[in-house]
Order: C-alpha cells, then sequence, then structure tokens
C-alpha cells in the first residue's frame, strides 16, 4: 500500500489549497506527523507555540482551567481543521491547553522553519497569512454569536 | 364521510374549534422541555404535515403554537415538545397523563421534504428547533431510499440541553442512515465531541450542494448564519427552508398578530423559503 506523503495531505488540504506544488514542497519540509493518546495534552497554556497543527484524525479540545470550576472545552478542531495561529501571530504563545479528547494524528508543522519559509518568499508568506486571517475572521464571528447564549431562555 | 368517501377533518370544517386531546405520556427532554404523547378523545386521528403546528392549550385556559414532532407517517397518538415558558407552557409541560387538552389546527406550511427526492436533505437544527424537524427526519428516514445522502447537523447549548437524546444515540449509532454531527456551545472536560456554532459543522459535512435541499430550525439569529453559511457552501438560497415563529393567535391568518410585512406566519408559513425572507428578517421594525 502507498503511504500518502505530508505533501500530498497537504496540496489536498483546503488550507493550502492552489499553492504550487513548490511551496507546498517547501512546507512539507517543516512538517512531521504526531500521534496523540486520548487525555494527553498537545499543548499547554502559556507555552510558547513553536507548530502549527493541522488534525488529521481524532479532536483537540481548547481548554481553559478555572480553579473554581475546572476545566472548561471552549472551542474543538475536528479531522481536517486547523490549530491555530499563534504560529504566525506574535506572542507567538498558546493561550489555551490542548487536549486530545480520543486518539488523535497531527500534522505537525515547525513554527520557526514555517516563518522563516514565509520571510523568505513573502508571496507566500501573504499567502498563508490571508488563509490564518480568514480562519481567524470565521472562529470570531461564531465565537461573537455565541456569545448571545441564543439557545437559552429569552 | 364526505359523499367522495374521504374523512372530513375536523380542522377544515372548523377551523377555529378546539378538539379535546388526551395526555398519554410525557417525556422529559431537558429540564426545562418536555414531550407530551397525546391522542384525540374523539379518535379521529389529526392529519398534518411535517413542519406544521398546532394551538395547544388547557381549558379554560391559553393557547400557544407547538409544532408536532411525531412522523406524520406514524399511525395512532402524535407527539408534540414544548419549552417551559411559563404562563401556558408551563401548565402543558406540568400536563400529565390523564389530563385533557385542547388543539386546534393543524395549522401553516410544512416542510415538503418530497422536494429533495433524489437529492441530499440537510437538517440544521439548533436547540429546541430540533423538534419541528424531528417530524421530517422521521418522515423522511421512513422513506430513506428516496433520498441520497440524509445529514442532521445540529448544535445545542450543553450536552446536557440536547432534546431527543434516545433518537440522537440512536442515529449515532448508524440506525435509520442518517448522518448526525452535534456540537455544543459549551462543555465541560467529559465532551468528546464537537464545541463550536452549528455553522462550523457545515463545511466538513459532505453533501452535494447543488442537489440538496436544506431545512433549518433554531433561534432566528441562528437560522441567518446557517443560511448565510450553506450559501458559502454552494447551496441555492431557494433550496433552504427555514421555520419562522411569530406571535401566533388564530391560527388561520385573521387576526394579524403574527403579520411580518406581507406575510402571516401563520398561514404562509411558519415553514417559508429562505430567499423569500431573507431581506425580512434583518429589518428591526418588521
Amino acid at each position: 500500500m502507498k503511504m500518502r506523503s505530508i505533501a500530498d495531505y497537504l496540496s489536498g488540504h483546503p488550507f493550502f489549497a492552489d499553492l504550487d506544488a513548490a511551496s507546498i514542497d517547501e512546507l512539507a519540509g517543516c512538517a512531521v506527523n504526531e500521534h496523540i493518546r486520548a487525555g494527553d495534552y498537545l499543548f499547554r497554556e502559556g507555552r510558547p507555540a513553536e507548530h502549527f497543527y493541522i488534525v488529521t484524525r481524532g479532536r483537540i479540545a481548547l481548554e481553559l482551567f478555572s480553579p473554581a470550576s475546572g476545566p472548561h472545552v471552549l472551542d474543538s478542531a475536528g479531522t481536517g481543521e486547523i490549530l491555530d495561529w499563534p504560529w504566525l501571530i506574535p506572542p507567538h504563545r498558546w493561550f489555551f491547553d490542548g487536549r486530545a479528547v480520543e486518539p488523535t494524528s497531527v500534522v505537525s508543522l515547525d513554527a520557526a522553519c514555517l516563518r522563516g519559509k514565509c520571510k523568505a518568499d513573502p508571496r507566500l508568506g501573504y499567502e498563508l497569512a490571508m488563509r490564518a486571517a480568514q480562519t481567524m475572521s470565521q472562529r470570531l464571528q461564531a465565537t461573537r454569536a455565541r456569545l448571545l447564549d441564543m439557545y437559552a431562555a429569552p | 364521510m364526505t359523499a367522495a368517501g374521504a374523512t372530513r377533518s375536523p380542522a377544515a370544517a372548523a377551523p377555529l374549534v378546539p378538539r379535546p386531546f388526551r395526555v398519554l405520556a410525557t417525556r422529559p427532554e431537558t429540564a426545562d422541555t418536555t414531550t407530551l404523547t397525546i391522542e384525540p378523545a374523539d379518535g379521529i386521528p389529526l392529519a398534518f404535515a411535517a413542519g406544521q403546528f398546532t394551538m395547544l392549550g388547557t381549558f379554560g385556559g391559553a393557547e400557544a403554537p407547538i409544532s408536532v414532532t411525531s412522523s406524520p407517517a406514524a399511525a395512532g397518538p402524535m407527539e408534540q415538545t414544548i419549552r417551559d415558558m411559563g404562563g401556558v407552557t408551563h401548565d402543558l409541560t406540568t400536563a400529565g397523563p390523564g389530563d385533557m387538552l385542547t388543539v386546534r389546527g393543524p395549522y401553516g406550511t410544512g416542510w415538503n421534504i418530497t422536494d429533495g427526492v433524489g437529492g441530499d436533505l440537510v437538517f440544521v437544527a439548533g436547540g429546541i428547533g430540533l423538534a419541528p424537524l424531528r417530524s421530517a427526519l422521521l418522515g423522511a428516514l421512513a422513506n430513506r431510499a428516496a433520498y441520497r445522502r440524509v445529514i442532521l447537523l445540529y448544535g445545542a447549548r450543553t450536552p446536557a440541553e440536547q432534546v431527543f437524546r434516545d433518537d440522537l444515540a440512536r442515529w449515532a449509532g448508524g440506525d435509520g442512515g442518517v448522518a448526525l454531527e452535534v456540537t455544543v456551545d459549551r462543555a465541560a472536560h467529559g465532551w468528546t465531541g464537537p464545541v463550536g456554532l452549528v455553522t462550523h459543522l457545515i463545511p466538513r459535512a459532505r453533501f452535494d450542494p447543488a442537489n440538496t435541499l436544506a431545512l433549518v430550525c433554531g433561534p432566528e439569529v441562528m437560522m441567518r448564519f446557517v443560511a448565510v453559511a450553506l450559501i458559502d457552501a454552494g447551496v441555492p438560497a431557494g433550496r433552504i427552508r427555514i421555520s419562522l415563529e411569530r406571535n401566533m393567535k388564530c391560527g388561520i391568518g385573521l387576526c394579524g398578530h403574527c403579520q411580518l410585512r406581507e406575510l402571516f406566519i401563520c398561514t404562509d408559513g411558519p415553514v417559508l423559503a429562505y430567499d423569500r425572507v431573507a431581506g425580512l428578517m434583518t429589518v428591526r421594525e418588521l
């Protein structure tokens, strides 16, 4: 059976859609596969965001721990979804815990490597920044809508 | 019976006259939402289309517009799901087996899912909005071979506030041929599913947008967001149907309480094509 390469995976992912093969190969050079057991943390609040993750299987919950009420799941990323944008935007730090709620696999792209590629190729950097901004915008709109608590009794 | 031999509908004969219905069973859905199983005291089944509502009330009390949640194809008693918002809805959710209620209707337009035969059906529900859709979904599953994909995307406030949890568990287990995705707005540590707005589920759902009939029910803001996400996914606006809720009183387009500019929601709706009402939904004065 032929193994699917990371470059193949990235070229078929919406976040990287329409990037040329050379750019995909450049980005794949920054990437490895990682596997996380259910319950383990992929990243922790306050730690440097050293990777950009794409969930290829399973689910990562974004959690915030409160001493008064325990961990709260604020958002999550399932198969095919990306986590998140601290790799791109200073201060390059995680603001939440990322915990695997089931056995999970990710493509993990090294953040410093990615930023280096973006700096060396501003066209690629612009493309990735615009795509990250689009993802941020979608998440922000959804988060604002959730602030309405619209399913609560009026 | 009419001369042609068809059963004459009591509602059609006297649309404002309530019929007595007996509560057979109650099923708590959430802390404030209950499903009643009711049957007509006169033994004549209520013929309804999925998506229609009745004016459900108590003897000597008030009425509230409540969608029928059971399948129109199912013979026998019917189900209606009510959220306790105080007033008559409190009286309805606290009714018990043997209690008598009043039913007028059914009223309004239905989902008409047969318009989606041969294509994909995408149901998008938020909160108790699953109740009016359940009737259509059960109808689709009873005629499953007529459709390609049947997808239910459901958003709830918390895991504990999902309605029809027995159905959801059954469908999640593969029963019935419906692809189910559930997301919640907020969750505690043990929840392993998606967290986020129900719109979040749409880009990842696998359906053919050009051959999809999408049926959406939930809070109006949620329906606006969902409609936009469906259109972004390629579903034509005219193939998106939503169920609007307004202050229904008479149910037959006379009193005007539910008027939305040129529309009477009780007769032109509650189920309406999105392209017909999209422009009205953001007009604050209406």
